[in-house]
């Protein structure tokens, strides 16, 4: 198990390698569909939110409004990560990202991406709402929720010991593509 | 408001938030499976963790609470339409509770009410029976697992799939490798062999209601169901994808006859979060036994 601390440094991302397990400790900044094609499009990040050197997060939270105005996270699982495919490597080029967090695994060109630039990616466990919504320890924020509502928000989390699996790394490996190659020849010989 | 809506909103509570047990035990089993020390085990602990923790806080497993599909088992006579109503206002309130997200959307719209009700949401089946007795199953359909569900027109030369049992065998598997690192696995398949393109899916889905380990009366299906289980769980596809033994936690097939001209294999995927439970209703609507 590799504790790994926001923000991160290329060094210790570049030296991240795929099947290595991890928990993050830190601030991360969840994004799904919306915010990628906002982003992609050329829009600017709000005062406040920096993917320097740090992590974004394709979740769609539940979250709870106290009557004080403060946030409780309920239920925060990781979304399918490939419908972000298109537009992930430009973001990770422009915004600096060092890890993205979501489910089941991205495609050649964020995986191209992540090897340019020194970014990893981080598989969650998928329906996994309640363990991981533990480990958010704090709502710090959100932006851009009424232009995109609760789900598509961003959301500033701090969070800890969040549990992830390496398996895109930043010299081009990913264990999707192994994994996938490997049973697709076991299966042959079975069939 | 009445019983049969309390007893609604109780049944969608407990299906949200609690693993059936004949899945729980099937989890304990690949967690048991896995070889100590793997990312494989750590993904099963996570999982069987979140089941506990979901139980204890009465709150959905998944965020993903799903479609929303009864099935109902009811006498000669008795009132569709008014448990129609019910159940939707059932959906409603739980809605309202959080024991179901906010996950209906207007198809051409896009717009999400928050009600979760809607054209087809919920789903209900009635089924007739010459009994007196009411039982209402419910099964919370993930996205995730959902889109994984693979259609097969028979033959495939591509796979080298004939319209026989070796042909079905073939597009299951296909459907196991296509799947994974996608579903949210290990998972339980649901096919039908036949049937038209509608009853196929309809019929792969019902067979999630079949009890983990029960085994299927039809000789050559229970051949074909183990042949299945223990070939996917062969590949080393694993927990998530990870890699790992368990690919998946069962299989349950059936089938239907079919026109000349077809012949469908329709697999539907349920994710590791297996959510389904049942009751039997008194006249009244109270619940009287659980199914699962
Ligand atoms: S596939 Fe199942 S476990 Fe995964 S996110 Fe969807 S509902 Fe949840």
């Amino acid at each position: 198990m590799i504790k790994l601390s926001l923000p991160f440094t290329e060094e210790k991302i570049r030296a991240l390698k795929v099947g290595d397990a991890v928990e993050v400790s830190g601030v991360v900044f969840t994004g799904r569909d919306a915010v990628h094609k906002y982003l992609h499009e050329g829009g600017k990040l709000p005062p406040g939110v920096s993917l320097r050197d740090g992590i974004i997060y394709h979740c769609g939270p539940v979250m709870m409004q106290h009557d004080d105005g403060s946030w409780k996270c309920t239920a925060a699982g990781p979304t399918t990560s490939i419908r972000e495919e298109p537009d992930q490597g430009q973001i990770i080029r422009d915004f600096g990202v060092r890890a993205v967090i979501g489910k089941g695994g991205m495609g050649d060109r964020t995986l191209a991406a992540c090897k340019e630039h020194g970014c990893v990616y981080l598989h969650g466990v998928g329906g996994a709402a309640q363990v991981l919504a533990e480990c958010v320890k704090k709502v710090r924020n959100v932006y851009f929720l009424k232009e995109f509502g609760s789900p598509e928000a961003i959301w500033e989390l701090e969070v800890e010991n969040f549990p992830a699996v390496v398996t895109i790394d930043a010299h081009g490996n990913s264990l999707h593509r192994e994994i996938f190659a490997a049973s697709q020849a076991k299966l042959a010989q079975l069939i | 408001m009445t019983m049969l809506h309390d007893s609604l909103v109780e049944l969608i509570r407990r299906t949200s938030a609690e693993i059936p047990d004949d899945v729980l035990q099937s989890i304990l089993a690949a967690l048991e499976a896995e070889k100590k020390g793997t990312i494989a085990e750590a993904a099963m602990k996570i999982i069987e963790k979140n089941i506990e923790l979901a139980k204890r806080k009465s709150q959905p497993i998944c965020q993903d609470t799903g479609s929303v599909i009864f099935y109902v088992d009811c006498p000669v006579g008795f009132d569709q339409i008014t448990f129609h109503e019910t159940a939707r206002e059932a959906v409603k309130d739980a809605t309202k509770k959080g024991f179901l997200r906010q996950n209906s959307v207007d198809s051409l719209t896009g717009k999400n009410d928050g009600t979760n009700l809607g054209p087809g949401a919920p789903t209900v089946h009635f089924h007739q029976h010459r009994t007196e007795d009411v039982q209402v199953r419910l099964m919370l359909k993930g996205g995730g697992c959902e889109n994984v569900g693979a259609q097969y027109s028979l033959p495939i030369e591509k796979l080298h799939a004939n319209r026989d049992l070796d042909g079905c065998r073939k597009v299951i598997l296909d459907a196991v490798l296509q799947a994974q690192g996608k579903g949210c696995g290990p998972g339980v398949l649901g096919v039908c062999i036949g049937g038209d393109r509608a009853t196929g899916y309809e019929f792969s889905k019902q067979q999630l209601l079949r009890l983990i380990p029960d085994r299927n009366p039809v000789p050559e299906l229970d051949k074909l169901e183990q042949d299945i289980f223990k070939t996917a769980n062969e590949l080393g596809i694993g927990p998530m994808g990870f890699g790992g033994k368990t690919t998946l936690l069962g299989v349950k097939i059936c089938a239907a006859n079919r026109v000349p001209a077809s012949f469908f294999v329709s697999v539907s995927y349920m994710c590791w979060a297996f959510r389904r439970q049942g009751v039997s209703l008194s006249p009244a609507g109270k619940i009287e036994k659980w199914l699962y």
